[in-house]
């Protein structure tokens, strides 16, 4: 098999596990799509927890700030949406097949735009920290938010919003959110694949191994931490919208902002599989994901404890993750080597060729 | 020959410390600038002030007759001024062809370069410097795994990647094998030689830096002590008597 093909193959795999779980497997269709939206929180953690080694606790706001946008946006088109959310779903509001869509689609560009608004300006405040402060910063950051949209009768306060019914059959449905949901979560990982290969990769882990030095280098920093926070802003927006249209009904603090679930979940999946790989996030999402789901369903009583442990047993003996451990054990699988070809040919005049070339260089960019 | 570096009467304190008492120096383009001094006589802590990695207390410091004292550490960087660091500062967890890539010059850089890849020139060029400081063979090794030496040899490579006008050099020799150190120094002439890279250098080795900087100031408790030519330094009394102490001269007289 030669290289190109192997190379491809895992990516061409993932894609097709996506299309075809749905297919053969009709009664968990709402499992795999809690699978992909997982895969997706691991995935935008990772841009700035592993690649850049800024550890985020706060990454859930953004996923519920999209939930809040695309369910105002949703309503407000049609409807008056104070007076919507005052009758905690008492009234019975009809949305037609058309107005449904429309205000989805308008809705789900409205939450990724104003999530990554939203990380621009939260990132301008708090980038200023660092290590365990700025942890501790964005932890804040989610728990008030939450909080906060709780106070907000605008938004139905603590009793939360009924969204609008999928005008369809009920396995329609499913299969819908899935199918969006597996998109946006294989764009994302695309997206992510590229920019990691190019110069947005390397400045990020530049600035993971240090970040004064990176500064010293000339390398813009801020604009790299901001974009990088605006692109996992941008999806967990989407991807909150998506979650609280499947879900049906959102309220702040276990749907929109569930900080110590889901926005510590990211967290562990990351460092599960293996945090600052491309591969790590989906691996560790899918190991997590079905633990979780096999203990809810076997271990119930003692599924709290079970995830306990596999989260003490992951970050005392696992460091590294899943990924990070392969990559360790087999540093020349990932070229990890020296060049012994090139030590083999080195010619004696060492010296003299490359300075000649470089020097040519440095004259023509002159 | 101009003066790339103009520093007119740097002041900077830590408390009651003063690091640097109204130093006065020029660097001139294209030569080889050497700054000596016993440990604690503020040479790094002029560095520093070069570089903007703190605010000096007075004085005026231009960096091609332009005032740079006031700028952030990265715009400074971006005009072509750099530093490598006492303790060698290297992306410890990327390979070396990596640390070479992201060390490109970012002065121009805009939004949409963010997320393009690297042209195989430039690749080319990351692969020859690395050839220039030997670590060619090594190039797909974790830096961090790379031993002291290396990791200075890294650290230099990637500052020239970065196409400086002037650098500035914290003991470049300090924990290389003499072996080594011939090497060094031979690539930092070249460095000056064929690429036109201006350099200003600490170093405590002094048959090194007499054999490599064209002048040399000394340091001393935070104040010029003296200037001029290696010759004129080896022999400047206040600068043996700085560096021996006095009394050390004058029992073995």
């Amino acid at each position: 098999m030669n290289t190109r093909l192997r190379r491809t193959l895992p990516f061409a795999g993932l894609v097709f596990a996506g299309i075809a779980a749905p297919f053969l497997f009709p009664d968990y269709t709402f499992q795999f799509t809690v699978l992909w939206v997982m895969i997706l929180f691991a995935l935008t953690w990772d841009i700035l927890g592993g690649q850049m080694g800024y550890n985020s606790l706060g990454n859930i706001a953004f996923f519920g700030v999209g939930m809040y946008i695309c369910a105002v946006v949703q309503i407000g088109l049609y409807y008056d949406v104070a007076q919507y959310t005052a009758s905690y779903g008492a009234v019975k509001v009809e949305f037609t097949a058309d107005q449904y869509f429309t205000g989805l689609a308008v809705g789900l560009i409205a939450a990724g735009l104003g999530a990554m608004v939203f990380s621009v300006i939260l990132g301008w405040v708090v980038f200023g920290l660092r290590g365990p402060y700025f942890a501790i910063g964005t932890l804040g950051v989610a728990l008030s938010a939450g909080e906060l949209t709780g106070a907000w009768d605008y938004v139905g306060g603590g009793g939360g919003i009924a969204l609008p019914i999928y005008p369809g059959e009920p396995d329609d449905r499913s299969l819908f959110f899935y199918v969006l949901s597996f998109t946006l979560t294989i764009i994302l990982f695309f997206l992510l694949r590229w920019i990691y290969l190019g110069r947005f990769g390397l400045a990020a882990n530049a600035i993971r191994d240090d970040e004064e030095k990176a500064e010293g280098m000339g390398i813009h920093t801020m604009r790299y931490k901001t974009v990088g926070w605006a692109i996992a802003a941008f999806f967990l927006g989407i991807s909150g919208a998506l979650f609280g249209n499947m879900i049906g009904f959102i309220e702040p603090l276990e749907v929109a902002f569930p900080t110590v679930t889901f926005g510590l979940f990211m967290v562990v999946m990351c460092l599960l599989g293996g945090r600052g790989t491309l591969w790590g996030p989906v691996i560790g999402a899918t190991l997590f994901h079905t633990f979780k789901e096999v203990t809810w369903i076997y271990l119930l009583g003692w599924q709290w404890v079970a995830l306990g442990a596999l989260i003490v047993v992951s970050v005392v003996f696992f460091q590294q993750g899943i990924v990070g451990w392969v990559k360790e054990k087999w540093p020349e699988k990932f070229g990890i080597a020296v060049d012994d070809r090139a030590l083999a040919e080195t010619d004696p005049d060492l010296d003299e060729a490359p300075s000649q070339r470089l020097r040519r260089q440095t004259e023509a960019a002159q | 020959m101009s003066a790339m570096i103009e520093c007119e009467g740097v002041s900077k304190a830590f408390g009651g410390v003063i690091a640097n008492n109204e130093i006065t120096l020029e660097v001139p383009e294209g030569r080889i600038t050497g700054l000596i001094g016993p440990n604690g006589s503020g040479k790094t802590t002029l560095f520093n002030s070069i570089v903007g990695y703190h605010p000096i207390d007075a004085g005026s410091i231009k960096f091609e007759g332009r005032e740079i004292s006031d700028l952030r550490v990265q715009q400074i960087a971006r005009l072509g001024l750099l530093r490598t660091f006492q303790q060698t500062r290297i992306y410890s967890k990327m390979n070396c062809v990596d640390n070479m890539l992201i060390s490109v010059p970012h002065r121009t850089q805009t939004y949409r370069a963010m997320f393009s890849k690297y042209p195989p020139e430039v690749t080319e060029r990351a692969e020859d410097l690395l050839e220039f400081v030997g670590l060619y063979e090594k190039r797909f090794l974790i830096s961090g795994n790379l031993s002291f030496g290396q990791q200075k040899l890294l650290e230099f490579a990637m500052a020239l990647m970065n196409e400086p006008k002037l650098l500035l050099l914290d003991e470049p020799t300090a924990g290389i094998n003499p072996t080594l150190i011939n090497g060094l120094i031979d690539r930092l002439r070249r460095a000056t030689s064929e690429l036109g890279v201006t350099l200003f250098v600490i170093e405590h080795n002094m048959p090194v830096i007499m054999g490599l900087a064209d002048n040399i100031y000394c340091l001393a408790n935070g104040r010029l002590l003296a200037h001029g030519p290696p010759e004129k330094i080896q022999n400047d009394q206040r600068v043996i008597n700085a560096y021996l102490g006095a009394h050390y001269y004058l029992d073995s007289d």
